[in-house]
């Protein structure tokens, strides 16, 4: 088959989809016509390479197929292929816009698998970073979300304050982007107090420049009646459909994994779930602006409460020793040769573990037949489940409320595509 | 409590139950594959389950001889908070399975990733075209005899 022919066959297939979603379009007007709209994989307010075929009739939005696998590197078949330890820079690309909070998912489901436990300060630590990593993504949801309705400003502020934090991965971790932080049973560096010092200074002046942005926004009324009331949906349709995360929340839904199923040490400290029951663009907006705020005082408790300890958990069979005793000691060389050259070899058996990622839950179901790589590894990415209900979402609505709808979704294309 | 399923499993599908086992505090309980639906409708509509959120169904190649793939489905109640894993398995040459849309329409995207990276057909989804491959590849890349490099040949380029 050439590629003409082959992309004859995929375009058929994808009309023929549209077709048949039962949306008749009728005629009255010579100047009324239905028009089959393709919107991506290159559009900027696809936010990466989503591709939306939409039908319209008018300017009204009758049908929507989202097209998905513009940047599917294969992320479960490279996982049965490396060691547990392998992985985990492949995980920073996953959601590339919180790639701390990717790491920590991924070790604490290998954690959960080979049955340990990593000490208390890297639970704290591992907390901290979760919710920095929160809070840079859902700046840039506010953000770009504002620039697809049109205020650019608010945009550029967020990135500002979203450059501070890449500037306290950068110091933390040695990388702005692409983190692998944690280890199996701990992480990679410990933080130090110049860390702790860095991250106080940056929520001391953060609340105010946050203020700042979202006064831009809560009482503007074009964003407002951008937003109001666009792209709704039920609290029932919202479960059914398995959305997950702020939009989930945005219809009324209580349910965030931090709360229903603590992980780590959330259990220990007090904050609250924000909820929204209007399930509109807007409502996702102010569940992601109330969350940012909610971590702000958990980053806050976190830093109050951290205790002094070790980092690492010792279980010298699984987890990576400390490189200064590798050089020097027999017996942390001998452990270091044989996790990188022969892996952790977890105990057969599966496991899913979820945690509360920053756009849901992000999970991780593993198969192990006791081999140093995972069996299987399927990664429950929330962006891929909410974009599947991108089409209710936009449907009867104006072609220009997509722009506003896929901003309040938020979804990222690296996790969706895997 | 999670027992309370498993005894409700039990009792009412006794045939379908083909095994149960514990890892981790996590049950996964394998079943018969044409009573999938049934007893997914009876876990979501059941009052001492309530399974209304499917966190997450994938499919695996155990590569066996007989009953090649599973399909996994990682069940979640919202307001009983516990979690349930159901498993089915495929045989390779007649690898159809029910599907569980009607049940949650949120399986669709995860049925078609299925059956993308398995080759598995979900009987009734209505909309069963490949997630992520293009729709002219021939071959699903997750079973375990594609090789990690893929097929040389097997995407189509652009002429130069």
């Amino acid at each position: 088959m050439n590629i003409d022919q082959a992309l004859e066959v995929r375009n058929q297939k994808i009309l023929a989809a549209l077709e048949n979603q039962d949306t008749t379009v009728e005629f009255d007007d010579a100047l009324e016509n239905a028009m089959v709209l393709n919107m991506g994989p290159q559009h900027p307010a696809t936010h990466g390479v989503l591709r939306l075929l939409i039908k319209l009739d008018g300017e009204t939005v009758a049908a929507c197929v989202p097209e998905l696998g513009y940047l599917h590197r294969g992320y479960e078949k490279l996982a049965e292929n490396c060691s547990f330890h392998e992985f985990i820079p492949h995980t920073d690309r996953l959601d590339y816009i919180s790639p701390l909070m990717n790491n920590t998912a991924y070790v604490l489901a290998v954690e959960k698998l080979i049955g340990i436990e990593a000490p208390r300060r890297t639970q704290f630590i591992r907390v901290i970073i979760s919710e920095l990593a929160r809070i840079s993504s859902h700046l840039i949801a506010i953000g770009a979300m504002a620039m697809d309705v049109g205020a650019l400003t608010v945009f550029t502020w967020t990135f500002t304050e979203r450059e501070k934090l890449y500037d306290i991965f950068e110091s933390l971790t040695g990388a702005r982007f692409t983190t692998s932080y944690t280890r199996v049973g701990g992480v990679a560096q410990d933080m130090k107090p110049e860390h702790a010092a860095m991250i106080s200074a940056f929520l001391d002046q953060f609340p105010a420049k946050l203020d700042e942005s979202v006064r831009l926004l809560n009482t503007n009324r074009i964003f407002i009646e951008r937003t109001d009331g666009v792209g709704v949906i039920s609290r029932e349709k919202a479960v059914a459909m398995g959305m997950t995360g702020p939009c989930l929340r945005g219809t009324g839904v209580e349910h965030d994994i931090r709360r229903f199923e603590p992980y780590l040490v959330y259990s220990e400290l007090d904050f609250d779930v924000p909820t929204f029951t209007e399930g509109d663009a807007l409502a996702r907006y102010y569940v992601r602006l109330n969350e940012i705020k909610q971590s702000v005082l958990i980053i806050r408790q976190a830093l109050a409460k951290i205790p002094t300890g070790p980092i690492h958990a010792f279980e010298p069979k699984k987890v990576l020793p400390r490189k200064d005793r590798v050089y020097t000691k027999m017996e942390e060389l001998i452990h270091d040769f044989m996790i990188i050259n022969f892996g952790i070899e977890p105990p057969a058996g599966e496991i899913y573990h979820a945690v509360e990622g920053s756009k849901g839950e992000l999970g991780f179901y593993i198969q192990s037949r006791g081999g140093a790589q995972p069996w299987r590894m399927k990664i429950r990415s929330p962006s891929f489940m909410n974009i599947q209900s991108v089409p209710l979402l936009v449907k009867d609505e104006l072609i220009s409320d997509i722009v506003a709808i896929l901003g309040s979704v938020d979804p990222v294309m690296g996790e969706a595509d895997k | 409590m999670i027992s309370t399923v498993v005894e409700l499993l039990k009792t009412r599908f006794p045939g379908s139950v083909i095994s149960i086992s514990e890892f981790r505090n996590e049950t996964t309980v394998v079943l018969r594959r044409e009573d999938i639906v049934d007893v997914c409708m009876a876990l979501r509509d059941d009052e001492s389950c309530r399974f209304d959120y499917l966190s997450d169904l994938c499919g695996a190649d155990a590569y066996t001889p007989e009953n090649r793939f599973e399909v996994v489905y990682n069940l979640l109640s919202l307001s009983h908070k516990h979690r349930i894993r159901l498993k089915i398995t495929a045989d390779e040459t007649d690898a159809r399975v029910p599907s569980v849309t009607s049940v949650w329409p949120g399986a669709e995207w995860p049925e078609r990733e299925a059956y993308d990276m398995y080759g598995i057909h979900f009987d009734g989804n209505k909309d069963l075209r490949r997630m992520y491959m293009p729709e002219d590849f021939d071959y699903h890349p997750l079973r375990k005899d594609f090789p990690l490099m893929g097929i040389p040949g097997a995407m189509p380029l652009p002429r130069k």
